[in-house]
């Protein structure tokens, strides 16, 4: 299937705000404090991938050749699990479970090749070396598929990342690419006030991989950047500019919502705020 | 693998040493083993496989000093159905990539061995940064992983033979120099899991893993030529899953003893202490013998074995002391 065929951007804006719709739903339904802010931004990246670059049934059938989606954020699983579910991943019944006793749906994620999860986050910095890994198998059982690890701006003060950086240029993980959620804030605030991320694109490249700006919540400009070939076996590093909280307008660079609580009053406000 | 154990073999593995064999074991068993994978933090050559690499370049990789990206590689690459062994020392791969033991192996239960080279204090002058002391003890704390402890080179080969043929983590740590001290002379059956009776006795149960068996197998032939008492000598070189048989043993023995190249807590005296306490197992005395949980003065292999008391007199010595206190 070629994404090109794929692409249409109507379409994909419309996924983006049911999918928004249903992370309100399910962080409200689910009640307590929610990772909102970083579930929010990466919607329309992951809405891309499970469109146009992700094939569904492979994921279902577990072939051993089908593309796969890391999410090393693993607190971003609001951004994830509504994904997984809007295009036919898990059942509604499956996703009503969220944060249910004794789920296999939690505030991380827990590997479930049957609910298309590939692997258990929640510690940052654990995703791209594990991808890295399955981009190495991959060629080495001459398999043409492809690994996309999404991470986060404040995840790349890990150490690990960065190994995993070296690494993969090292080894001419073209069939790997990173994308980073960079949407300027962390758990404690700004980027910019606890590691500076100013030029985390040279960081990248100076690291030895094709890097590509983009606005991550512009589909054209998803679309160009998966698209995009990269020189000399490089991995490719998506930098994706986003917003914290994206669509819905007081949640929006409100870094209260890195992890917040939905009232009923603040849920119906937020609804009424969407695609708006 | 036909490779015909025998006394003049068991010599010559001794003075290649426990770090040569698995190196030397590995590359033996990946030729009927097409999945085998070998990753080392760049320490193939300390971890014998310099020959690996030049036979399996394409399932060899040096990852670089890089011991978190090494486990979580290895997790990935596992998924494509390779069973990958790693190598580094003790501490950096329990300890600087514990957490990535944690989250890729423990938790994803990913078809990954780690391979611990020059645990306990075989390093000798390079000191306690590489000690391997408290391996066990980190290990045993996570969930679905088993340890085993190799006796002496001929377990070494018999340990990565299994663990080819077992799906999931598990944690093989060797211990010893080169040329090592050697127990077994011949083939012998080996199952993870099982451990195995290499003198009868009926005054004193020692048990014990890694390459000081063979001293305690030495100061049970001096406490039985000095004082007449018969030790009976297990070698536990699986620390988990621990054999269940281990537990009908130890009551029947008024004294217990467990030695090891590992801190004196955490390791198997400390299993053995949870199960006697677990099963509450009666009248049992433990002598618990192994490092004490500090950072050492440095010195050789020989001179820290000696020093620690790890060697055959001291070891009898202080048997024979706690014995004649009851």
């Amino acid at each position: 299937m070629s994404s090109n065929q794929l692409f249409n951007v109507e379409l994909l804006e419309a996924d983006a705000l049911s999918i928004r719709r249903k992370i309100l739903e399910l962080a409200f339904n689910s009640g307590g404090g929610q990772h909102l802010g970083g579930g929010l931004s990466m919607v329309e990246i992951m809405c891309y991938l499970y469109s146009s670059v992700l094939n569904i049934e492979s994921i279902k059938s577990k072939s051993s050749n089908r593309n796969r989606f890391i999410l090393s954020k693993g607190h971003g699983v609001l951004g994830f699990y509504p994904v997984l579910h809007h295009y036919g991943l898990i059942s509604t019944e499956t996703l009503s479970t969220y944060k249910q006793e004794l789920s296999e749906l939690i505030s991380h994620p827990i590997r479930n090749l049957n609910f298309g999860i590939e692997s258990s986050n929640g510690s940052l910095g654990h995703g791209l070396s594990y991808g890295l890994g399955i981009a190495h198998g991959l060629n080495l059982r001459d398999f043409d598929s492809k690994v996309f690890v999404l991470i986060g701006d404040g995840e790349c003060n890990e150490g690990s990342v960065w190994e995993a950086a070296m690494s993969a240029s090292s080894l001419k993980a073209k069939n790997l690419t990173c994308i980073v959620d960079f949407n300027r804030f962390q758990s404690d605030g700004p980027t910019k006030e606890i590691i500076t991320q100013d030029n985390l694109a040279e960081r990248w490249s100076a690291f030895g991989w094709h890097v590509i700006e983009i606005d991550g919540h512009s589909f054209k400009d998803i679309h160009n950047s998966f698209n995009c070939k990269t020189d000399f076996n490089k991995p490719k590093l998506i930098l994706a500019r986003t917003i914290k909280g994206k669509g819905i307008d007081f949640m929006e660079n409100d870094n209260s919502w890195h992890h917040g609580r939905l009232t009923e009053s603040t849920y119906k406000d937020s609804l009424s705020r969407l695609g708006k | 693998m036909n490779i015909s154990l025998s006394k003049n073999l068991a010599r010559q593995w001794a003075r290649i040493g426990p770090r040569g064999i698995y190196g030397q074991s590995l590359l033996s068993i990946a030729e009927d083993s097409p999945n085998i994978f070998a990753i080392s933090a760049d320490l193939g050559n300390s971890s014998g496989l310099d020959r690996f690499k030049s036979k399996y370049n394409e399932r060899f990789l040096n990852i670089g000093i890089a011991e978190q990206n090494m486990i979580g590689f290895s997790s990935g690459l596992s998924t494509l159905g390779f069973n990958v062994f790693v190598s580094s020392f003790a501490p950096f791969i329990t300890l600087r990539a514990g957490e990535q033991v944690r989250m890729n192996l423990s938790y994803m239960q990913s078809n990954v061995k780690i391979v611990a080279i020059g645990s306990g204090v075989s390093m000798g002058f390079l000191g306690n940064s590489h000690f391997g002391l408290e391996d066990i003890s980190v290990i045993r704390s996570l969930p679905n992983i088993p340890i085993i402890c190799p006796c002496d080179c001929f377990e070494v080969f018999k340990a990565v033979e299994a663990l080819g043929n077992y799906e999931g983590p598990a944690f093989l740590r060797l211990t010893g120099a080169s040329p090592a001290s050697i127990v077994n002379k011949e083939d012998y059956e080996f199952t993870i899991g099982k451990s195995i009776t290499l003198i009868e006795g009926n005054d004193i149960l020692i048990l014990a893993h890694g390459i000081v068996v063979s001293n305690c197998i030495k100061a049970a032939g001096i406490l039985k030529e000095k004082y007449s008492i018969n030790a009976q000598i297990m070698n536990v070189h699986t620390l988990r899953p621990l054999d269940d048989k281990i537990k009908d043993l130890i009551s029947k023995y008024s004294l217990v003893v467990s030695v090891e190249e590992h801190f004196v807590n955490g390791g198997l005296g400390t299993i053995l202490s949870e199960l006697i306490t677990l099963e509450s197992i009666d009248n049992v005395n433990l002598l618990k013998i192994g490092f004490p949980n500090a950072f050492l003065k440095s010195g050789t292999y020989e001179q820290l074995l000696n020093r620690y008391k790890l060697n055959p007199d001291n070891l009898a010595q202080e048997i024979y002391n706690r014995f004649t206190e009851y």
